[in-house]
């Protein structure tokens, strides 16, 4: 089953759907300025990109071609309706402030990008692994991306205060573009560098 | 031209996914409904306690916690033209932002600094009273254009209908930390205190620029948010709309001649 595992590994650093292919980009700008808000939408995502590609994958060979964009979209769709409702209902204040992104998942790039270019083409299981580890690829750097905002934006981790205010008689001021969606931005950039310095083969070619 | 039972194919598999797909969007719907509804209402009243000062901002408290606190408010519905309570309006449920976009439940109001177009027939209040049913403190929800869109909150008064107890928002779409210190705990701390009315009864409360007094001596201005003129702005308009003419200020008269049950 190694075909599996690297299938499941593959999109957290060689292949991953933020940091190389550059997808869904606008999600991770918009809720990471604080660690839960991050989690959770990486757990959404994780569910909705899973379950996608599970489902595609077992109606693969059912989805006349001519409506299987469609098709997909329904699927995916209804999944983060559900994943809207449960967090309306078990997670409020979470949900409150990622606000209009868990709709956005519908029309994230990644999802419907797995679902036609993977699960699509492969059986069940792979897609499933391939739906995670997407998922997890995307929440990595939403967790990273988020850590550094909270931290640096707000002085605190998962709403724990870690630096000590200057407002409140400590030594740090925070720096205000990390809550901004630029500060998103910039770290993404960053993290593209550091993992292109490390892996030098995600490097694209310069164009003739 | 593709085949007939293809097309049979396409429609039959096309209906099928449409019913699974709705039958579980529509259950998970109905199934939370409940759920979501006490969330809702759970957010409201926690709301209601930030603006009267019984709750902090980062105070986390258990669902129960809330409603014991909450216990001692009664809610009403205000007609607002008229000031009078409606004593047979339904108040569970009812949501006053939906109703100002519906025509028979609403009416226009004239241009003002707060950017309200329309304003429901009836508006909430949530009252307290002390032990010997005397009015205590009367929290009235407001709202007004900020810089980037509509914020929504409360403000807490005192008895006397003219002392600030606090304000809070519970939505607004305000830069991170420039506008949106409005949710600043610090700066909540400035309004307790601060007076709506001048000496000669007229609406005179004003987020300034730049810092205001102590309460003693300055008691109708606050310290503006530092870069945030228009959200700072939108503040006192919004405050000085629902305490005014077309807001709540029928029903505070009312209140203060002791009209309505006071």
């Amino acid at each position: 089953m190694a075909k599996t595992r690297d299938v499941l590994l593959d999109p957290l650093f060689n292949n991953n759907p933020i940091a190389l292919q550059v997808l869904g980009i606008c999600s991770a700008l918009a809720v990471t300025t604080k660690m839960e808000t991050s989690v959770v939408m990486a757990a959404a995502v994780v569910f909705v990109l899973s379950g996608s590609n599970l489902t595609v994958s077992l109606l693969r060979n059912l989805i006349p071609t001519n409506i299987r964009i469609i098709v997909q979209l329904t699927i995916i769709a209804s999944l983060v309706i559900i994943v809207d409702q449960v967090l309306k209902a078990y997670l409020f204040d979470i949900s409150k402030q990622l606000s209009v992104f868990v709709g956005l998942i519908i029309t994230n790039c990644i999802v419907m990008g797995r679902a036609e270019a993977f699960a699509m083409q492969n059986g069940p299981t792979d897609s499933l692994a391939d739906g995670l580890g997407n998922g997890l690829g995307y929440g990595i750097v939403l967790m990273v991306v988020g850590a550094f905002r909270e931290v640096l934006g707000s002085g605190t981790f998962f709403n724990q205060p870690v630096l000590p205010l200057a407002a409140e008689g400590g030594w740090y001021t925070p720096n205000g573009l990390m809550v901004l969606a630029p500060g998103a931005f910039f770290l993404i950039g960053l993290l593209i560098w550091g993992l292109r310095t490390w892996k030098p083969d995600q490097v694209e070619k310069a164009e003739a | 031209m593709q085949p007939r039972s293809y097309i049979v194919r396409t429609v039959g598999f096309a209906t099928a996914v449409c019913v699974v797909c709705a039958v579980l969007v529509s259950s998970s719907a109905v199934l939370l409904r409940d759920r979501q509804a006490v969330n809702v209402e759970l957010d409201r009243k926690k709301n209601v306690l930030m603006a009267a000062g019984l709750l902090g901002a980062d105070e986390s408290v258990a669902a129960a916690e809330v409603e014991s606190r909450f216990a001692s408010f009664e809610v009403a519905a205000v007609e607002l033209a008229s000031g009078e309570e409606d004593p047979a309006f339904t108040v569970a449920g009812y949501d006053a932002s939906r109703a100002q976009t519906v025509p028979a439940t609403s009416r226009a109001v004239p241009g003002n600094p707060a950017g309200v177009t329309r304003v429901a027939n009836h508006g909430l209040v949530y009252k307290e009273r002390g032990p010997d049913g005397a009015l205590q403190l009367v929290v009235l929800p407001i709202e007004g254009m900020g810089l980037w869109g509509k914020m929504k909150g409360f403000v807490a008064l005192d008895a006397d209908l003219t002392t600030i107890r606090g304000l809070t928002y519970y939505e607004h779409k305000e830069t991170p930390g420039l506008g949106g210190e409005v949710d600043n705990p610090r700066w909540k701390q400035l309004w307790p205190g601060r007076q709506a009315l001048d000496a000669d009864g007229d609406l005179a409360i004003e987020v300034i620029r730049g810092r205001a007094g102590p309460v003693q001596s300055d008691p109708n201005r606050v310290d503006g948010l530092a870069g945030a003129t228009i959200t700072s702005r939108g503040v006192t308009a919004m405050l000085r709309f629902w305490l005014g003419e077309h807001g709540y200020g029928p029903y505070l008269a009312q209140l203060k001649k002791g009209g309505t049950d006071g």
